[in-house]
């Protein structure tokens, strides 16, 4: 039996009949284990053609269109310009004085993970049992209820990330969703995402286990030496055990042991997991990248990644994305050289910039958040035309997630993630008017019936309230 | 009550001449003054010696040989009502962090202007934004009874001015909950048998007694508070625990109340507007994050503002190095309903107000000269504050977050490493 060898650690979430993505052979019980266990079950949600009419169109990729239609046809992008015809059945929005834009990407949430209320059961986004945890996956400490995914839908939020925590040097896998409300997370889950792996540099690894108050859990790591030395370990096996089931694919013979942690690291050896790696300083930053070459995989994401202004250069020579908040910054030693300008100086190097949130509050004002870097930008001389500012909030993270071919902007042909804001995005007074998602209208901030609710907010005080 | 810090007699020597002798005016495009006066068009504000001269059109006469500032706006120093500005360097270094203090025996007397260091850096920061005053307040540690807030300005000087035990807080709800044993039950207990040992001071420590909660020391600091003498900030958010506190109120009719969260405010806003007890939230809470919490929206400030409650918008996510972010935050409140000029007294006005700060937060003849001038709407998130005055004097512009940017601006190679660019 052979099989090639990216078969084997083929991370991709099956697509299931919305035709997007690459089609994931079927697992059978000859092959030695399924890539997919738990595949994604979203289809996209009936939609009407939609034109949208008279707007000041964002198209994502650099472009701002005065006056400028949109058509939403079958889930999809159909067409933008000035002037569009209206296909039969289409609804018609006027959106005279409005902007429509991309929907916000937010490559790094916990939403669902440690989701609202706050409550001790609910801590579901660290597996701190130990310094290396790439065999937990995230989606299975997602709960689908969270009344965040709600709020970040009335932000403009399509698409989103979930994160494992920072806790460990190696967090576990990723998840890319749609920002639809489901029974179940592979409801939520985005057709065709490839996998990610979250790793995390500097104080919280080695606070959680060398300092965690010489109790549970304990050991190393202590120091950031431990930290690199923890790293170094688990891709040495993470190669080894890669090599036994290339080798078994090509040769066949007996079939190796399977291992869940390493299956994770050599899937990101095979380049099919993508590394979002929480690294804050710039001097860590540029070791992770040494690191990287040294056992031959990429990181696609540094998150939070607050002095990238120090080495916007070399991480526009790596070919990193930094995911950043505006002005987060002074809350713990690594994070104390922090500066708003940051967003806007990475671009500014011709490296990836993205806004993130890492935060159920943040997540809901994304647009604000690069409005305030652009225009702290904009005071020391970096003065990017805001069309191009919003690929930090929608191309960029689609990029850091592979799923840029399919959403992160309004070309024809992607996927309708669309908003409607209220007026311009990067104006306080902004709201999204509505969202939507595959072309299916799935929030309209004046229409009671198109806001979602959650179970666990159903039977509260202020169930369906404006929130 | 204004306690100078120690401070070289040099230092003050200098501050005191800088101040004695200039003169500014200040001019915008708006200018709000938070007074009856709204907001005027092309106005001007005159400064001298600390104290706002005339406030007026642009036909205001202005003072020969003044310097003059223009901007697009220009709105009284804005004051944060609730912060830890100042008493934090870095939140998770222990040895820079003096809002909590878990092994002490102390508690209503833990003084948080004992903390306050003017050379942290998030207060340039927080200047930077145009924060001109900060009401800092310790975090509690061992009981309900976090100890004593103080309100200080943003200069960063040694010898800033800052007035220690301008209020006592106080956690309840949840937080309270757990630090008086594990439930609310157990949090009234120790709240009321705190304030009888406080009422009780000194009598029966004097005759060898001790509290039932409270030290001798404790039972001193809070003493003030519990005889209706200093104002309580207490914490609760939902509506059952903001009844409670009222319930509180209305059977001890001389203590001076304000509430910090309220994240449920707006279903009890007639009762808290009836009572005349004002709120200090943060307009982003808008979750159900906690079962005290879930009736959030971000309209809680808007209706509050609407049923007549006196409203103070402050960030609490992170109050001590983003403070500034009250701007951003009530500018979301307009978005969700406020009126826009309650907001900006919000920040100013309403805050004052709280904590009894005559003259401060308006733009106003007599008034202390904490100034601002903008680049814009100071609610909106691009606007910058270009220009900021504390007591009368311009204040500087830079802090270790400008240098920082400045040193890298530029990645350009130079012959020498980046440790040799001193901006």
């Amino acid at each position: 039996m052979a099989l090639a060898a990216g078969a084997i650690f083929l991370a991709a979430c099956g697509g299931s009949g919305d035709g997007d993505g690459p089609a994931i052979k079927p697992f059978t019980p000859n092959e030695p284990f399924d890539p997919d266990p738990y595949p994604s079950t979203y289809v996209a949600y009936p939609n009407a053609p939609v034109l949208i009419t008279n707007a000041t169109i964002l198209d994502g990729e650099g472009a701002k269109i005065e006056d400028g239609s949109l058509l939403l046809q079958d889930g999809k992008v159909a067409a933008i310009g000035a002037d569009l015809e209206t296909p039969e059945g289409a609804t018609v929005i006027d959106a005279s004085g409005r902007w429509v834009t991309p929907g916000i990407i937010d490559n790094h949430s916990h939403l669902g993970a440690y989701p609202s209320p706050s409550v001790s059961a609910h801590q579901d986004g660290n597996e701190v049992s130990g310094p290396v945890t790439a065999e937990v996956w995230v989606e299975h400490g997602i709960w689908p209820q969270d009344p965040g995914f709600d709020r970040a839908l009335a932000g403009g939020v399509t698409s989103l990330q979930v994160l494992p925590g920072s806790a460990n040097l190696f967090g576990g896998r990723g998840i890319t969703l749609k920002n639809v409300p489901a029974r179940t997370v592979q409801g939520m889950k985005f057709p065709s995402a490839p996998y990610t792996l979250k790793m995390a540099c500097g104080e919280n690894p080695k606070r959680v286990y060398g300092y965690g108050n010489g109790s549970f859990p304990g050991g190393a790591p202590f120091s950031r030496m431990g930290n690199m030395a923890g790293y170094r370990a688990a891709w040495i096996k993470a190669a080894e055990y890669k090599r036994k089931w290339d080798k078994y694919s090509a040769e066949g013979g007996e079939m190796p042991s399977r291992d869940l942690e390493l299956d994770t690291l050599a899937g990101v050896l095979a380049g099919e997991i993508l590394v979002h790696m929480h690294c804050y300083r710039a001097d860590e930053m540029a070791q992770i990248m040494d690191l990287s070459k040294e056992f031959g995989y990429k990181v696609t994401a540094f998150h939070h990644a607050v002095e990238s202004y120090k080495i916007a250069d070399k991480l526009a020579d790596y070919g990193a994305c930094s995911s950043m908040w505006a002005d987060w910054w002074g809350f713990k030693m690594e994070a104390y050289d922090g500066i708003p300008e940051n967003i806007p100086m990475v671009h500014n190097a011709g490296a990836c910039a993205i806004v993130h949130s890492d935060s159920d509050i943040g997540i809901q004002r994304l647009n604000q958040e690069a409005a305030k870097a652009w225009a702290d930008g904009k005071r020391v001389g970096i003065d990017v035309p805001i069309e191009v500012a919003w690929e930090w909030l929608s191309l960029n993270p689609a990029k850091s997630l592979g799923i840029e071919e399919r959403t992160g902007s309004l070309k024809p042909g992607k996927m309708a993630d669309v908003v409607i804001w209220s007026g311009n995005p990067f104006s306080v007074y902004t709201k999204a008017d509505q969202v939507f998602i595959d072309g299916a209208l799935m929030y309209d901030r004046a229409d009671n019936s198109v806001r979602p609710v959650r179970d666990f907010e159903l039977g509260q005080p202020g169930e369906g309230d404006m929130k | 009550m204004i306690r100078k810090l120690m401070a070289s007699a040099a230092i003050v020597a200098v501050a005191a001449l800088g101040a004695s002798a200039q003169t500014y005016v200040v001019e915008g495009k708006k200018v709000w003054t938070g007074t009856d006066a709204g907001t005027i068009e092309n106005g001007v504000v005159v400064i001298r010696n600390g104290t706002i001269m005339s406030v007026g059109p642009a036909s205001t006469s202005k003072p020969e040989g003044a310097e003059v500032i223009s901007a697009e706006w220009v709105t009284p120093g804005l004051i944060s009502a609730f912060s830890r500005t100042g008493i934090i360097e870095v939140d998770a270094e222990d040895s820079t962090n003096d809002a909590v203090a878990a092994l002490s025996g102390f508690s209503a007397s833990l003084d948080a202007s004992d903390g306050f260091n003017p050379d942290d850096t998030a207060v340039d920061v927080s200047r930077l934004g145009g924060v001109t005053r900060v009401a800092v307040a310790p975090q509690p540690s061992t009981n309900l009874f976090a100890g004593q807030g103080f309100i200080a300005d943003t200069s960063g000087a040694q010898d800033t001015d800052l007035t220690s035990d301008a209020f006592t807080f106080i956690t309840l709800g949840e937080g309270g909950a757990g630090l008086a044993g594990g439930s609310r039950p157990a949090a009234w207990a120790q709240l009321r048998a705190a304030f009888d040992d406080a009422r009780a001071y000194p009598t029966r420590y004097i005759a060898g007694g001790e509290g039932d909660v409270l030290s001798r020391r404790d039972a001193e600091a809070l003493a003030p508070a519990a005889r209706g003498r200093q104002l309580i900030v207490i914490d609760a958010r939902s509506a059952t625990d903001l009844n409670a506190v009222m319930d509180l109120a209305e059977s001890n009719r001389n203590l001076k109340f304000a509430i910090l969260g309220a994240d449920e405010g707006w279903r009890v806003a007639d009762r808290l507007a009836k009572l005349k007890i004002p709120v200090i939230v943060d307009g982003f809470a808008n979750l159900p994050a906690s079962f005290s919490q879930l009736a959030a929206t971000q309209e809680n400030a808007a209706r509050l503002d609407e049923a007549g409650v006196q409203v103070a918008i402050v960030n609490l996510d992170d109050s001590t190095h983003l403070a500034r972010l009250m701007t951003q935050i009530a500018g979301n409140a307009v978005a969700n309903g406020m009126d826009w000029d309650d907001a900006m007294k919000a920040l100013t006005v309403t805050p004052a107000s709280i904590y009894g700060l005559s003259g401060y937060g308006i733009l106003a003849p007599g008034a202390n000269a904490d100034v601002v001038a903008w680049d814009g709407d100071p609610l909106e998130v691009t606007t910058n504050a270009d220009a900021v005055f504390i007591d009368g004097e311009p204040q500087d512009m830079t802090s270790r977050q400008t240098e920082l940017r400045d040193r890298y601006l530029s990645l350009d190679q130079t012959d020498r490493p980046y440790a040799y660019v001193k901006p």
